[in-house]
Parts: structure tokens; C-alpha cells; sequence
């Protein structure tokens, strides 16, 4: 590929704890993820694969090791200026929806924009749109606890995607889901890569979640055991 | 602003807690506004009532104004006499003895004040007979068992009849009533001015008290301006009649009813700082109430706390975010607690009687307060939740 990566991890180590109590989760990680790729990271529990996402997604920081994001070194960056790269150019989708339960879905999109001091009507015009797009614009009043979970994994993409960030991290988003859901999901996440070239990178544990991506990374014991590379 | 909005909804949706919470600091505003006010109304009441008492009246009192209660030497008439004849510029001169005793009228009896003067009281009190007469000289000379009645016994004992030219007994003495006061109302202490039986000074001092003694003697000043050299000249001649040795302390005062005022205001001021005092305290418990409910919160909601970070929020704004929560629940505590202060005091001193005095400044005091303990008081709970993981908190069931 010719363009620069747009993430690039550099012989990344996680350790946690110390002395006698240190566990090495991750053991000179070397990844290039590029603009427009829909990647799957695998691997069993323990194998690293939450850390580097974790990592990856600026809420860690690597122990050692160099982490370019868009040409940057990000490694040592501090908590508020992490808070900030995440504001403005990730999403995140977690298994657990982690939507604010007593919050309407419209109010739960437009948190991230207010954190981005978008004004009011903008804010309220730009989650509506995102909604539509998710196919949720008929449950913009409806509070998270009333929808269903496919519905509330909708509501959560929505709210990555409404900032329009360069990249989507996505944690076990169909972990909680039957494979009908999941495969509705599945799907949304391939076409807003296929269609708006969103990057994404999802972490997974089971295969056929995997087989959406294009691109698939196995880990084991803090290292990439298998990786199918970029495919444009 | 946005910090604001979002603390809004927060409470918004947690609408029962919020109250429930932010009870201790209406309670306490509330209770401070009203002690304040009701002091403030209280204060001037007073002072005004002894200001109407006249401000060209003084008296002079035996023991000195400050210091340990002594047992000074009491009056004598001739003291009385002396000033009106060699102080000028005084319109009335009245000594006086007070005891208490019980007036008895067939079954009816009544617990009350029996004062012993001469005529010049009516005039230096500025407190007219609305019925009958005064003393007469022979009267006052004489000491004889007559007596005019204040509002409160005549209806105690006559009701509805004609008391004058009826004998009633004060004690062991019967005595003919000659004469009603005038209503004087309740005094600066709220204690019933009306219930007293005046009789002449010598019939009070052989036949009761059994001295000579005066223990107060009452003065009107013709001009308010010459209170000053009136005083001096009174505080001279008495050092003399009582052999003073020039150096020794006064062992008796001359006040006249500004100086009274004042030293009731500054009373009556430091019971209501006291009782502010121990309001403030609820005020406290009441900040630490709203601590406690913010820690319980930032616990319950670590997951709200973690999405908030991964999606962009840094520490500052989720230290905002709380914070803000904090000092909107105290200060509209606060609010709720002026309104609520302000009725009380004001339906209260209608109770009361009282004036009811509004001070702008006390109010705004108390909104300050409110607001600085949701700031002093929500800091560690907020902080507490700016400093979480965001993966832990994430984590977080």
C-alpha cells in the first residue's frame, strides 16, 4: 500500500503489575493498520487482543514501545491529551452497549458532540441523521432501556459514528446478541466500511464474526500469531 | 455551559434523591434567613419601643452601669428633691419604689406590681390617668392608702363595673381607687406594662417596704439637647450627696432611653448571631449530606463515568460535570431555602407582632454559602470520579 498507515504500532509491550506479580499481556506487538480497513482481531482470552485494543483505542498506554497515530507518536501521551485524540478522531462500540440506560437514544448520541462544543441545533440535526442512518430514526425518543438489544448495538454505532471519527473500535460488539442480530450488525459495520470507508477494528473471539472483516489478526500469549496483511 | 446542561439532566432524572438530598441545605438556609430576619425584626421592635418611651427621659438607677451586680446604696426622696432644685431645665422629677404584691377585691385576686411615686411620674413617662385623678398633695404628703389602677387589674378585678370610689386591698392594706392609667401596652420585653397599681410613694415605703428607700428616680428633660449637660450636672451632684471620693467609680448610673436602646440592640444582636450560629451548623451537616450522596452516585455511575471518557470526556470535564451537580443541588437548596426562610419569618413575626424586616444582604450571604458548600463539598466526590480508569470503569457492572 502506498499511503502511510494510519496506525502503526512499533514493538509495542504491555506489563502489568511488578516484581514477582508482573504479567507481560503483550510482548513487542508490530501492527499497521491503513486507512479504509475492516480488521478482526483475534485470539482466546489472555492472548493480548483486549490490551492492544485498549491501546489502539488511547484509553491505555503501552509500557514500551511506539504507537503512531496518523503519523504521530502517541505513546506517552498524557490521560487529557488521550481524552482528546479520542474525542476527536475514534469510536467505540462495546459488547455491553454501555449507552446512558436512562437517556434517550437522540440524548446519547449528541454526548460525544457535546464534548466537542457542537452547538445545540447542529448537534440535534447531526444525531438525528446518524440515527437514520442506522435505521433508528423512529426511536430517537425512546430511552435505551426501552429498546431491544440489537437496537441498543445500533444506537451505540450510531454514536461512534456521529462524530465521524477516522477510526471505530469495536469490542465484542455481537458478544450479547443471537447470530440473527448478530449478523445484522455484522453487516451494518461491512457496509459502512464498504460504503464510507470507515476504518474498523473489531475484536472477536469467534470466527464467523471474524469472516465480515477483511483482514483477520490472530493473537496467543502476547504476540500476532497470524496475520492475512492489508488487503486493498 | 455544557457542564451545566449536562448536570441539569443528571438531576433531572434523578429528581426524588436530588430533593431528598438537598433537604439538609433548605432546612438550613431556611432556618438561618428566619433567625436572621426575626432578629433583625426583633432588634427594632425593641429599640423602637424604647425610643417611644421618650427620648427626653432618663433615669437614674443605683450600681454602676457594668461591672458586678453590687448591692449600692438605694435613693433616698431628698435625692429626688435636690435634682429638681438645683438642676435646671428639667420638666419632671418622680422617685420611685417597686415591689410586687397581690390585690384582692371580694374573691378575685391578682398577682401584681405595686409602684409608689408622686405625681411628676404621669408627666415624665408621659403616661396620662384616663379616669379619675391624680394624687392629690395631701395625698403624696401623707402617704394615704389611695391608688390608681393599670388597665390590666381594673379589668381583672372590676370587669365591667365602675372601679372609682371602690376600696380595694393590696396585700394587707385597703386602699380606695381614685383613679385608671392609661393603656400602655406590652413593653419592649413583652411583659404586660398595664399590670401595676400605683400608690403614693410614702404610703409604699411605711406601709410595705418599711424604709425609706427609692430605688429609681425618673426625669424628664424639658429640651433632648440638653441631655448631655443634664446627665453631667446629675452625675456631680449625686457623687456629692453620696460622698464619692473624686478618682472612685460611680456606684451609681444615669441613663437616658438611647443608651438602653443601644445596649438592647447589642443584645438582642449577639442572641440572634448565637442562634444563626447554631442554624449554620444544620447548614453543615447538610453539605456533608449532599458529600455523601455525590460518593454513592460517583459509585453507582463509574460506567457512566467510563463511557463518558471513552467517548472524549478528559478528568476536567467529568470534574465539572460532578461538581456542577453538587453546587446546582446546594444552590437551588439555597433557593428553596430563602423562600422558605422568608415565609417563616414573615408568618412568624406577624405571629409575633414583630416588624418584618427584609435584608437583601443576609439573602445573598446565604445563597454564597449554599453554593460554596456544594463547591467545598462536591470537590472530593467529583474529584474522585475525574481520577477513574477509563477501562476499569468501563469494566465496571
Amino acid at each position: 500500500m502506498a499511503a502511510d498507515p494510519t496506525i502503526s504500532l512499533r514493538a509495542v509491550t504491555k506489563i502489568y503489575g511488578s516484581g514477582e506479580a508482573e504479567v507481560a499481556a503483550l510482548r513487542g506487538i508490530d501492527l499497521d493498520i491503513y486507512d479504509g480497513e475492516f480488521v478482526a482481531v483475534m485470539g482466546p482470552s489472555g492472548s493480548g487482543k483486549s490490551t492492544t485494543m485498549n491501546i489502539l483505542g488511547c484509553l491505555d498506554t503501552p509500557t514500551s514501545g511506539e504507537y503512531y497515530f496518523k503519523g504521530t507518536n502517541i505513546a506517552q501521551l498524557s490521560r487529557d491529551e488521550l481524552a482528546l485524540l479520542r474525542r476527536n478522531y475514534l469510536g467505540f462500540v462495546f459488547q455491553g452497549f454501555n449507552l446512558l440506560k436512562r437517556t434517550t437514544a437522540i440524548e446519547n448520541l449528541e454526548l460525544p458532540l457535546i464534548y466537542r462544543h457542537i452547538p445545540r441545533a447542529e448537534r440535534h440535526r447531526m444525531a438525528l441523521e446518524t440515527l437514520g442512518q442506522v435505521g433508528l430514526a423512529d426511536r430517537a425518543d425512546h430511552t435505551a432501556a426501552e429498546l431491544s438489544g440489537g437496537q441498543q448495538q445500533r444506537v451505540a454505532i450510531a454514536r461512534a459514528l456521529v462524530t465521524n471519527p477516522a477510526v471505530m473500535f469495536a469490542d465484542e460488539p455481537t458478544g450479547n446478541l443471537d447470530s440473527v442480530k448478530t449478523h445484522e450488525i455484522m453487516q451494518l459495520l461491512k457496509t459502512l466500511n464498504a460504503q464510507r470507508g470507515l476504518t474498523i477494528v473489531l475484536v472477536t473471539h469467534e470466527e464467523d464474526v471474524a469472516a465480515y472483516a477483511k483482514r483477520q489478526i490472530r493473537f496467543r500469549d502476547g504476540h500476532i500469531e497470524s496475520d492475512t496483511g492489508p488487503r486493498p | 455551559m455544557n457542564a451545566f446542561m449536562l448536570a441539569l439532566r443528571e438531576i433531572r432524572n434523578n429528581l426524588l434523591r436530588a430533593g431528598l438530598t438537598t433537604l439538609g441545605i433548605v432546612i438550613g438556609v431556611a432556618a438561618v434567613i428566619a433567625m436572621v430576619t426575626l432578629g433583625n425584626g426583633a432588634t427594632q421592635s425593641v429599640t423602637s419601643q424604647i425610643a417611644s418611651m421618650g427620648r427626653n427621659l432618663l433615669f437614674i438607677a443605683p450600681g454602676a452601669r457594668r461591672g458586678p451586680l453590687t448591692t449600692a446604696t438605694t435613693f433616698e426622696e431628698s435625692d429626688a428633691d435636690a435634682i429638681a432644685r438645683e438642676i435646671p431645665g428639667l420638666a419632671a422629677v418622680a422617685p420611685q419604689v417597686q415591689r410586687s404584691g397581690v390585690a384582692l377585691l371580694g374573691n378575685r385576686n391578682r398577682p401584681t406590681q405595686l409602684t409608689g411615686t408622686t405625681d411628676p411620674f404621669f408627666v415624665a413617662r408621659e403616661w396620662p390617668v384616663a379616669e379619675g385623678r391624680e394624687f392629690s398633695l395631701s395625698e403624696v404628703k401623707g402617704g394615704k392608702a389611695v391608688c390608681l389602677l393599670g388597665e390590666t387589674v381594673r379589668l381583672d378585678l372590676f370587669g365591667d363595673s365602675d372601679p372609682i370610689g371602690q376600696r380595694i386591698r393590696m396585700d394587707k392594706v385597703s386602699c380606695e381607687v381614685i383613679g385608671v392609667l392609661a393603656v400602655k401596652g406590652k413593653s419592649n420585653f413583652g411583659q404586660d406594662q398595664d399590670d401595676l397599681i400605683v400608690m403614693p410613694l410614702h404610703a409604699v415605703q411605711r406601709r410595705f417596704a418599711g424604709n425609706n428607700a427609692v430605688s429609681v428616680i425618673w426625669l424628664s428633660v424639658a429640651d433632648a439637647a440638653n441631655i448631655p449637660r443634664v446627665k453631667q450636672q446629675i452625675t456631680d451632684l449625686m457623687r456629692t450627696r453620696r460622698h464619692i471620693s473624686p478618682g472612685a467609680a460611680d456606684d451609681f448610673s444615669v441613663n437616658d432611653m438611647q443608651e438602653i436602646s443601644n445596649m438592647v440592640a447589642s443584645t438582642t444582636g449577639i442572641l440572634t448571631a448565637f442562634l444563626s450560629a447554631v442554624a449554620a451548623v444544620s447548614l453543615l451537616v447538610g453539605g456533608i449530606g449532599i458529600m455523601n450522596i455525590m460518593l454513592v452516585s460517583v459509585t453507582e455511575r463509574t460506567r457512566e463515568i467510563g463511557i463518558r471518557l471513552a467517548i472524549g470526556a478528559r478528568a476536567r470535564d467529568v470534574l465539572l460535570q460532578f461538581l456542577v451537580e453538587a453546587v446546582v443541588m446546594s444552590a437551588s437548596g439555597g433557593i428553596v431555602g430563602i423562600i422558605l426562610g422568608l415565609l417563616g419569618a414573615y408568618s412568624l413575626s406577624r405571629a409575633l407582632a414583630l416588624p418584618f424586616i427584609f435584608d437583601p444582604g443576609i439573602v445573598l450571604i446565604a445563597v454564597l454559602f449554599a453554593a460554596g458548600v456544594g463547591v467545598a463539598f462536591g470537590f472530593f466526590p467529583a474529584r474522585r470520579a475525574a481520577q477513574l480508569d477509563p477501562i476499569e470503569a468501563l469494566r465496571h457492572e
